[in-house]
């Protein structure tokens, strides 16, 4: 299987240019954020420099692993409508119709929902750490201006953006309303939230190699998604509603 | 059919990649073990460089493999090559045998001529060698419920071939299985001379369009971003010059920046055949191209198909309007979930109707039986709202008989003229019978 990147390149400048005009995709994916973490970046800044500096670390790591929760919930949304979506606005059957492969198709979907996600959530990142340089005491710039955080922020935003929008995108490809797929998929989404979360309740602090491993181990399931949702990826189900079913025209051998 | 490698030595590096489930399966089966022996082992420096080393392995693996490798056969077209624009393949038309439903001798016959095709359609005339479609026994199941079925027909290269039939009819579901989107559950068929099978999709769509009957646009991008996405789908980098022929094919230029959701049905329906226009196609398929488009549009899009025509684009039309079919169509095929039937139209109604001549006079005849008795080549005559329909065996020779039997009976007589079925009656004589029955 090769993969044509003008096809890919053509789904994501598509997606682009219908965020753009759909202002909502934008604002929401803007606002989300900040209500989600307000409170642990007011706790945040809101630490007395003459603070323990275990207390300190405790509340640097909450914040920081609440910062990975960003690309997990902005992207499965959008991910949740990527194919549905074209369906139910008629867009699908003349798409499909074109040489377009189900894996460019679906890579071009995700990529488009995953870049503005991980944009989002760096930009997050970055105000957030130029914000406590500039206006945290020392105690906290120490805990937090660790390469550990920046590594982790760098690596983990899209391997858990690419988790969350490949189940967001098995359940598009599946569902039979947009609405249905949109809730699912953000349900969905969640079990790659129990990591931070685990994290969070310090039930294991990862150490370097396990960081690794855990990375790796996530990149693997990324692409392993991609093949598996483009398997589940069927044209005649999606078109007719009804499930394709074995050909008993063969190819040519 | 051979069956396919495992694995797959790489064409950059070492070693080799799965390309088979079987393949997948080893691979993780073996990697699943590497880690958990990993995991047992004291933890150094070295173990974790060749977990990574392993991991990245994999990772490029996944990311240029694939589970279903298909070995490209003569005339499969490279992803690459359309993206570069660069599709200049000859193709060879190859048949794979299909014995559906076929005798032990036509079986034998195929085989002899390899062809998988059966000299008694030729015959028939439904798979000439200029046939750019060719449906042969084809049979679509929804579960239950059949779409259509046992389908037989062909489509010459740069004819407008119309596909008429009720609601429900199944012409649809015939249009999205030679289109590739739904696949047939027996029967074989080739479209632009593919095969049409599963592996042969890229192929056969590269070479098609197909203008569905609701023009499917994206409402919040300009017709151009609607064309230019298209153009990028069918692997053209720089396709302005193509976008701004189809839209000048289409009478759209002056709207190319408008807002598809701003243009009205009409111009919608319009910013879709620009779409079909787009990868220069052999076949294009159109249902219902005029829907809701007003008579001067319709017009537009009549030579617009004409033009297709012309040069040498195949039409496959799918239309409820008969009026335009009978205009445009060089043949037509009827489906009531079967074929009931396909030709010219002229060939219908001949076969369909029996030859006549309409009579009309300025007042009813005061013994018109006598009159038309009195002509050898009158078969049978009928009074139709104050015209006299006769059943003649010839035209040519009987209209100057019953003329002159007119004239010596004393008749007013205003007009003569050769009976002339038009295609909705060839139609609803087809159709009409079949649906009241079913209603009764």
């Amino acid at each position: 299987m090769s993969l044509s990147s003008t096809r890919i390149r053509a789904v994501i400048r598509k997606e682009f240019r219908e965020y753009r005009r759909n202002r909502f995709i934008i604002y929401t994916m803007a606002t989300l954020p900040i209500f989600f973490m307000a409170l642990p970046v007011i706790e945040l800044f809101n630490i007395p420099a003459s603070s323990d500096a275990a207390i300190v670390r405790t509340q640097v790591d909450v914040t920081m692993l609440l910062m990975l929760v960003i690309p997990v919930v902005l992207p499965a949304t959008i991910a949740a409508y990527s194919v549905i979506g074209e369906r139910d606005q008629g867009t699908l059957e003349p798409l499909l119709t074109t040489p377009i492969s189900r894996e460019e198709f679906l890579l071009g979907k995700s990529l488009a929902a995953t870049i503005p996600s991980i944009a989002m959530a760096y930009l997050f990142f970055l105000v957030l750490v130029v914000a406590v340089r500039l206006a945290s005491p020392s105690v906290v710039v120490h805990a937090v201006w660790k390469p550990s955080w920046f590594v982790a922020e760098v690596l983990f935003a899209p391997l858990l953006a690419g988790w969350s929008v490949w189940v967001g995108t098995a359940i598009s490809a599946r569902s039979s309303d947009v609405r249905v797929a949109q809730q699912l998929g953000t349900l969905a989404s969640l079990p790659a939230l129990v990591l931070p979360l685990l994290m969070v309740l310090q039930v294991f602090r990862p150490t370097a190699l396990t960081a690794v491993v855990l990375a790796l181990s996530l990149a693997i399931i990324d692409v392993g998604a991609w093949r598996v949702v483009s398997l589940m990826f069927d044209r005649e189900r999606l078109i007719t509603g009804k499930r394709a079913v074995s050909m008993r025209i063969d190819a040519p051998s | 059919m051979a069956k396919p490698e495992w694995f797959v030595r790489r064409r950059i590096g070492v070693g080799v990649r799965p390309v088979t489930w079987q393949g997948w399966l080893i691979t993780f089966a073996a990697s699943a073990a590497a880690i958990t022996g990993y995991l047992t082992l004291k933890k150094t420096a070295g173990d974790v460089a060749i977990v990574c080393v392993v991991a990245v392995y994999l990772l490029i693996a996944l990311a240029s493999g694939g589970t279903k490798r298909a070995k490209l056969g003569p005339g499969v077209v490279d992803d690459d090559q359309a993206s570069t624009g660069q599709v200049d393949v000859a193709v060879t038309p190859v048949h794979a045998p299909t014995f559906d439903a076929q005798s032990a001798s036509e079986i034998a016959e195929a085989i002899v001529t390899q062809s998988g095709r059966f000299a008694g359609q030729s015959e028939a005339g439904y798979a000439s060698s200029d046939a750019v479609i060719v449906v042969d026994h084809l049979t679509k199941q929804f579960g239950e419920r059949v779409a259509f079925r046992d389908v037989s027909f062909s489509v010459n290269r740069g004819e407008v071939f119309g596909f008429l039939g009720p609601n429900g009819a199944g012409k649809t579901s015939t249009v999205r299985t030679l289109s590739t989107l739904v696949i047939p559950t027996s029967g074989s068929a080739s479209v632009a001379g593919i095969d049409l099978t599963t592996r042969n999709g890229f192929e056969i769509r590269q070479r098609i369009a197909v203008m569905t009957e609701l023009p499917g646009l994206y409402l919040r991008l300009s017709v151009t971003e609607n064309l230019e996405f298209f153009a990028g789908l069918y692997g053209f980098r720089n396709a302005q010059a193509r976008i701004d022929r189809a839209l000048e094919a289409v009478n759209l230029t002056s709207r190319a920046g408008d807002l598809s959701g701003s243009l009205s049905k009409g111009l919608r329906q319009r910013v879709g055949l620009a779409r079909a226009l787009l990868n220069d196609p052999e076949i294009v398929f159109l249902d219902e191209p005029t829907a809701g488009l007003d008579p001067v549009a319709s017009l537009e899009v009549h030579d617009l198909i004409n033009a297709l025509r012309a040069k040498g684009v195949t039409v496959f039309l799918t239309t409820h309007r008969l009026d335009e079919a009978e205009k445009l169509c060089d043949r037509v095929a009827i489906l009531n979930t079967t074929l009931r039937t396909v030709g010219r139209i002229d060939d219908l109604r001949q076969r369909m109707f029996r030859k006549g001549i309409v009579v009309t006079t300025a007042s009813p005849l005061a013994n018109p039986d006598a009159v038309f008795k009195s002509v050898a080549s009158v078969e049978s005559w009928t009074s139709d709202a104050g015209n006299y329909v006769i059943t003649v065996n010839d035209v040519r020779s009987a209209a100057p008989d019953v003329t002159r039997a007119l004239v010596r009976a004393g008749a007013d007589v205003l007009s003569i003229v050769e009976s002339r079925h038009s295609l909705e009656e060839v139609y609803l004589e087809l159709v009409g019978a079949t649906e009241k029955g079913g209603a009764q």
